[in-house]
């Protein structure tokens, strides 16, 4: 009998290490591009990688995206917020439903005052939980909402300014910190940030700013499926590509970002994996449209798409781009049927130029503002140059204005008109074009021309702009894609932008590094990896 | 004559005091000098701290509330007003960026680069000193181009690029050694032990490899032209051994020794963008490098200020020191 209970007992401890070593999968190890760990208090700093790495892992927002499937873009589903609807005779009311039963990391429940407590952290200055960094993150997000009331624990009421079905995608980028939390911990975002809480499925257990944060699964978090197989998550700023790549290789980290494409062959060659996707990401060149500019001239805008070879560029690249068809991916869902082919032919390219006055002998001569790095720029020196040689062989001489990517971002917000652009009829930028707002609106909308909103080129046409505020209006999902695969349609037949290239999200990853889907997303989940 | 001796030791002590004194005083115009030159040169380049805390498709009034809130609105002199004041109650404000005390940030990464300094000097000193005085001892012989060739090399290799080498060969190649990071949990819980250690080897050998380029040539040199002076001979006519003859040799040669060393120290000390960003070492000169591309006002303005101070404080102990060893500069 002894050793029957003895054996039991052994039995059971086998069973309990067995049970534990299907949640104990591992340690994985990031290097980041990132100079810093992203703000860690909820609303992030550093771009798509900061929501990405700090966002959508230790908090959640009321609606999120979708990044199950590798195959499909992702759309947006349910978070926090269980349903949503507008008001049918109030288009400006919003009701949305929230999740019950959910918990924060510091244990405490989330109710609908904790949204609004969050709405005042960004919007209300007065509030104690106003936060100028994260304000200054979550503010712009939101334009739409003008006041937020709780009409019970579970139900949100949002009014916006006007009618604007966008809603939804704006509410996608508002994080949802602990207010439990915030006041347990004296009221202070900086003693916050070293303690953070939110809902998401990981919780931050160590941060160390500029060198480290640790990361461990959220066991109680309210999407079983999305509760982490990893032990811990660690994620390391490398901004220097050399470094992520040489701390890969030399098994310091287990995952890069963007690893420079001179060095995947040495890791493909060691076994490692570089996974990449399509996603809504734009390396594109915005075109003045102020008085007296060339590219006014449909015919000089048409020519100078046709002039690029995306495919010679794509060999530049080692093959880690997807060429242009359009202003979005090709596999983006509001993408369309545009009937102006973005491809290379450069001799329809000299015809068109010819239309419009210009040949090898009298070249088109423009000048163009680009800079040698900077956010989601890939290898913006030698792709510019291969455009330049492009746009050369069919008579557009370009002249480069080469600033530094912060003054970059100051020029892209001052827009063609301001003197500080020296004359240049064109800016080389690149960005994120994941919903209605940043993907088109924002670009060609009259009432955001720089500097009011990033309108860069000045350009404004009443029938682009009877399209966005259809967009706005329509609150049917699908007939509001429908609006947006019309409105791209109209960007790419019209030629408003030289559209070359997007981006498809390279990561290098260790061979023992199993389980990642990438989504067709800026953000990815994390909860399906595990480490072998 | 027990008398006399007391009282020139009580006078040398009392000049070197005045001496260091009087250095003292004029570094205060230079603190000042530092702090507005570092000020203005933030605010000359162009560029905007908002940049890295706002969605680049912020509306301009969104902007311009954010640059009220963070005090970027006001005129420069006030600006700077401001920030000397705080500065004088002990605030070096908070980093824009990331809303942490900007003491906080820099003293943590000088701590971090002090300890590379420290390590590149241990490894740099004693090899460029040894190697210098043997080149000088044994002028134009074989021995003596080796060691011009080795210093001069050190000096005209691209320590970075050195860095990347070394990265490849004993992190890559090897496994030996971590190409990055201040030990395997960050810097924050250091350790004098070999799990922590084997993260320095790699940045404080590359980080030393220009001065021992510089002490060997300058150790050469002095050891070359004072072996040939007529004190030299003079000692072994008196029939000095030669072990004694070489102790007056270094002595002689000390104070310039120092001096050229106590600048390599103070370049050390500001720690090294390049070698620091290299192997992701968590200094100063990396905390400078992000604050430059952040446009991080406050952060930039701190974090000059500090390093152009330990650069001014390692130039004032290295005087003193040379002050004491050598009278002559004393007098001068």
């Amino acid at each position: 009998m002894k050793h029957f209970k003895k054996g039991v007992a052994t039995l059971l401890v086998a069973a309990s290490l067995c049970a534990q070593g299907a949640w104990a999968q591992g340690t994985l190890r990031v290097g980041m591009t990132a100079a810093d760990i992203p703000l860690t208090t909820g609303q992030t700093d550093q771009g798509g990688e900061g929501m990405r790495f700090m966002g959508y892992t230790v908090y959640d927002s009321l609606i999120e995206w979708d990044l199950t499937s590798a195959d499909k873009p992702s759309a947006l589903i349910p978070g926090l917020a269980t349903a949503w609807s507008v008001d049918d005779a109030d288009k400006t009311k919003w009701t949305f439903t929230l999740r019950e039963g959910v918990t924060y990391h510091d244990g405490s429940p989330f109710t609908a005052a904790d949204v609004v407590w969050n709405f005042d952290k960004l919007l209300d200055e007065t509030s104690e939980q106003y936060d100028s960094r994260q304000a200054a993150q979550g503010k712009s997000r939101i334009p739409a909402v003008a006041s937020y009331t709780a009409i019970d624990d579970y139900t949100l009421e949002i009014i916006t300014k006007t009618p604007d079905a966008t809603l939804p995608y704006q509410l996608a980028w508002i994080l949802i910190s602990s207010p439990a939390q915030f006041e347990a911990v004296g009221k202070d975002w900086e003693a916050f940030a070293a303690s953070p809480s939110g809902t998401g499925p990981w919780k931050l257990e160590t941060f160390v700013p500029r060198e480290r944060a640790e990361l461990v699964p959220n066991t109680a978090y309210w999407d079983e499926t999305r509760i982490p197989k990893l032990d811990k998550m660690v994620l390391i700023p490398l901004p220097e590509p050399n470094a992520r790549a040489a701390a890969l290789l030399s098994g310091q980290v287990d995952w890069i970002e963007a690893p420079a494409p001179d060095t995947i062959p040495a890791m493909t060659g060691n076994g490692f994996v570089i996974s990449s996707n399509a996603y809504p990401h734009n390396w594109t060149w915005h075109l003045s449209r102020t008085e007296g500019s060339p590219w006014n001239d449909i015919r000089v805008r048409q020519a100078a798409n046709l002039a690029v070879d995306r495919e010679g560029m794509s060999a530049l690249l080692g093959g880690l781009m997807i060429p242009a068809k359009g202003f979005l991916p090709p596999s983006s869902q509001w993408f369309g049927t545009p009937t102006f082919d973005v491809r290379y032919d450069p001799e329809a390219a000299k015809a068109l130029l010819a239309e419009a006055g210009y040949s090898l002998e009298n070249p088109l001569k423009v000048k163009a503002l680009i800079s040698p790095s900077g956010s989601g720029q890939m290898l913006p020196l030698p792709m510019n140059e291969y455009l330049q040689q492009n746009l050369a062989q069919v008579g557009i001489d370009v002249e480069f204005v080469v600033v530094e990517w912060n003054q970059m971002i100051n020029l892209w917000r001052a827009g063609a008109e301001d003197p500080s652009v020296e004359g240049a009829m064109s800016i080389n930028f690149t960005y994120f074009i994941q919903d209605p707002f940043t993907g088109l609106i924002r670009h060609l909308s009259c009432d955001l021309i720089a500097p009011n909103g990033t309108n860069w080129g000045h350009y404004c046409d009443p029938e682009m702009q009877g399209l966005f505020d259809q967009i706005k209006n329509t609150f049917d999902a699908e007939e509001q894609d429908a609006v947006m695969r019309a409105t791209h349609e109209k960007y790419v037949n019209d030629a408003l932008f030289l559209m070359v290239t997007h981006d498809v999200a390279p990561r290098a990853l260790a061979p023992n590094v199993k389980g990642f889907v990438q989504a067709q997303n800026w953000y990815q989940n994390f909860s399906s990896i595990t480490m072998e | 004559m027990h008398v006399m001796a007391r009282d020139l030791i009580y006078l040398r002590t009392a000049t070197v005091f005045t001496y260091f004194l009087r250095r003292v005083i004029l570094m205060l115009p230079v603190a000042f000098g530092v702090s507005v030159i570092c000020f203005m040169l933030v605010q000359i380049a162009p560029g905007d701290p908002l940049t890295a805390i706002m969605p680049v498709d912020a509306t301009a009034d969104e902007q311009a509330a954010m640059r009220a809130i963070y005090g970027l609105d006001k005129p420069l002199p006030v600006q700077y007003a401001i920030w000397i004041g705080n500065l004088f109650q002990g605030d070096m404000g908070k980093s824009i960026a990331t809303g942490r005390p900007v003491a906080d940030e820099v003293f943590g990464a000088v701590q971090n680069s002090l300890l590379l300094a420290f390590s590149a000097a241990v490894i740099a000193f004693p090899i460029g000193i040894f190697l210098g005085f043997l080149a000088g001892y044994f002028r134009d012989t074989l021995l003596d181009r080796a060691v011009t060739a080795i210093s001069i090399a050190g000096v005209s290799v691209p320590n970075y690029w050195l860095g990347i080498v070394l990265v490849i060969i004993f992190s890559v190649n090897l496994g030996w050694l971590p190409s990055m990071g201040a030990g395997p949990g960050g810097s924050q819980d250091w350790a004098w032990d070999w799990l922590h250690m084997r993260h320095l080897v790699l940045p404080a050998v590359t980080l030393a490899v220009v001065p021992i380029g510089i002490v060997a040539r300058t150790v050469r040199a002095l050891a070359g032209d004072l072996l040939t002076q007529d004190f030299v001979t003079a000692l072994y006519a008196k029939g000095m051994s030669r072990g004694d003859v070489l102790r007056h040799v270094a002595r002689n040669a000390a104070a310039t020794a120092l001096s050229v060393m106590g600048l390599q120290l103070g370049y050390l000390l500001g720690g090294s963008i390049l070698i620091e960003t290299v192997f992701n070492w968590p200094g100063s000169g990396f905390l400078l490098s992000n604050a430059i591309f952040q446009r991080d006002l406050p952060l930039l303005q701190g974090t000059i200020l500090v390093l152009a101070l330990f650069f001014v404080a390692m130039n004032l102990i290295v005087d003193v020191a040379q002050a004491a060893i050598d009278p002559r500069i004393k007098r001068s």
